[in-house]
């Protein structure tokens, strides 16, 4: 469940810019990876953790990229570029955010 | 699995271009007449589109240098630079090219896209960190495919996503190289390069910067943007390329790193492949000399920028976000930007078109690059045909259309 504190942040017009420091559920991460991919979403299969984004969405290989440095300054994280290329799923976007949080 | 089912996508993008008629990709100069003119398709065309920005490639004094130089020494070197490809001219090119810079060491290269590979892959290894552009060269992405060291991307010409990257590692121990350029090759924008350095200096990084496009266009002595911006002594290593001022091909690094000359053991973009051939060492130096005793030809060339990028603008294109010797023109999307060249060729005028992967964001682009040497009428007919092509295709506002919104 979001608080409403959260939702406040969210609606805040500069959230999309605003770094999160405090913690973040998994859940939102997904929430935020999924928000960012719905442009590329394929007709109306929904994007779950199981997306593969390369080959589910109709995202390129740049994009991606572009996307990863949008979520980096998100959370706080730095993704290195040999991890991106080792990562499919959404779900394994989420984690490797979440690890680089934890170990941060 | 076929060997070329992985380039589907991209196969069937390029069908898409090719059935539009001529090939953007392999288009040929039939015979090429001036840096200016060639024949194209059998007829005369004005070239807007070949990085010759002093027009250098047709100099007397830089052809006759070559000429002298074959008769002298042959054609080619026939080995690299660490077996019996180093001639006395290629170490004089060396210290001429340090010299222009007041730096200690200069490496010269067979070509730009060979000095970023073996440089950058080479400076970061195993424990360090190499922080790029976003929108770098392809030689700089493939480095960055080479090198042991973490990589990171940050945003396109801003330093505060940079000092992000930089914050992030913390004490991480390693090395941290940053890799910029002096003009950006797609959109013809220069870096900020001083508030970089400043990032750079407060988290004690090294700083290496691709002048390729700004070598001879930027600084009081056309050193590029470390020398307008005042920082050459804060860029550790300067890469740059003698492909598109210099007229000729090759690449070099300078540095004053005490241990630089280690690099010509190690790197092997420099170590396993053949020397530049003794005319093109000959014509690089006399064009180096060139562009220190004729500043008048950097003037020229941003004349003809402004010329270019005022009449277009003011015909409504979208462009680049500054003057530069490079004009992209935005277009809607990869079809349009297609037949829009085609058309330019049409109408006899040659620039690049250039299409997603290899822009930036996904952008489609006319990529315009300006000369010394382009006359005004000529940049002010482009700019007449391609308001009219803008026109026909939808991309400016027709004039009927417009002249009735006045009203
Ligand atoms: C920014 C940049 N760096 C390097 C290069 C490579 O130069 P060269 O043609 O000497 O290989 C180019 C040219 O394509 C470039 O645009």
């Amino acid at each position: 469940m979001r608080t409403a504190h959260e939702l406040t942040v969210e609606n805040d017009g500069i959230a999309d810019t605003m770094i999160l420091t405090r913690s973040v559920s998994r859940a939102e991460v997904v929430r935020e990876i999924c928000a960012h991919l719905e442009p590329y979403q394929v007709g109306e299969k929904p994007i779950t953790g199981e997306t593969v984004i390369a080959k589910d969405l109709t995202i390129d290989s740049l994009a991606i990229m572009d996307m990863v440095m949008e979520l980096e300054d998100r959370f706080d994280v730095s993704i290195p570029m040999s991890v991106i290329a080792e990562i499919h799923t959404v779900d394994q976007l989420a984690d490797t955010i979440g690890d680089l949080r934890a170990r941060a | 699995m076929g060997l070329f089912d992985r380039h589907a996508g991209l196969l069937d993008a390029y069908r898409d271009v090719r059935t539009t008629g001529y090939d953007p990709f392999q288009i040929r100069m039939e015979r090429v007449l001036s840096p200016t003119k060639a024949i194209i398709n059998g007829r005369e065309t004005l070239l807007v589109g070949t990085n010759n920005y002093f027009g250098l490639t047709f100099d007397p004094s830089c052809m006759e240098a070559a000429i002298e130089a074959i008769r002298a020494e042959g054609t080619g070197t026939t080995g690299s630079r660490i077996a019996n490809g180093s001639y006395s001219e290629h170490v004089a090119l060396e210290k001429e090219i340090a010299e222009f810079y007041g730096k200690k060491h200069c490496m010269v290269f067979t070509t730009g896209y060979q000095a970023n590979l073996g440089v950058i892959s080479t400076l970061a290894g195993q424990g360090d960190f190499l922080l790029i552009d976003a929108d770098s060269h392809a030689s700089i992405y493939d480095a960055c495919k080479m090198t042991q060291a973490e990589v990171v991307r940050f945003k396109h010409n801003d330093p505060s996503s940079l000092e992000a990257r930089l914050r992030r590692l913390g004490d991480k121990p390693g090395n941290r190289v940053v890799v910029l350029e002096g003009i950006y090759s797609m959109l013809g924008d220069s870096a900020p390069l001083r508030a970089f350095v400043d990032v750079c200096k407060k988290y004690g990084a090294y700083v290496l910067i691709d002048e390729a496009h700004s070598l001879g266009a930027l600084g009081e002595h056309g050193r590029g943007l470390c020398e307008s911006t005042g920082v050459i002594d804060d860029c550790h290593f300067i890469v740059g390329t003698f492909s598109k001022t210099l007229g000729a091909i090759g690449g070099y690094c300078v540095s004053d790193d005490p241990d630089f000359d280690i690099l010509r053991v190690t790197v092997r973009s420099y170590m396993f492949t053949a020397s530049l051939p003794p005319s093109i060492v000959a014509s690089v130096r006399q064009a180096l000399r060139v562009v220190k005793a004729r500043p008048e030809l950097r003037r020229q060339l941003w004349d003809n920028v402004a010329t270019l990028y005022d009449g277009l603008k003011a015909q409504g294109f979208t462009l680049g976000p500054e003057h530069g010797p490079v004009v992209g023109v935005h277009l809607p999307d990869r079809m349009t930007a297609i037949g829009f060249w085609r058309a330019m060729l049409d109408a006899g005028i040659y620039v690049n078109v250039a299409v997603p992967p290899a822009t930036p964001n996904g952008v489609s682009l006319l990529r315009c690059s300006l000369c010394a040497v382009h006359t005004k009428e000529q940049l002010d007919h482009m700019v007449e045909v391609m308001t009219g092509i803008g026109r026909q295709f939808g991309v400016l506002p027709d004039k009927q259309l417009r002249a009735a919104g006045a009203r």
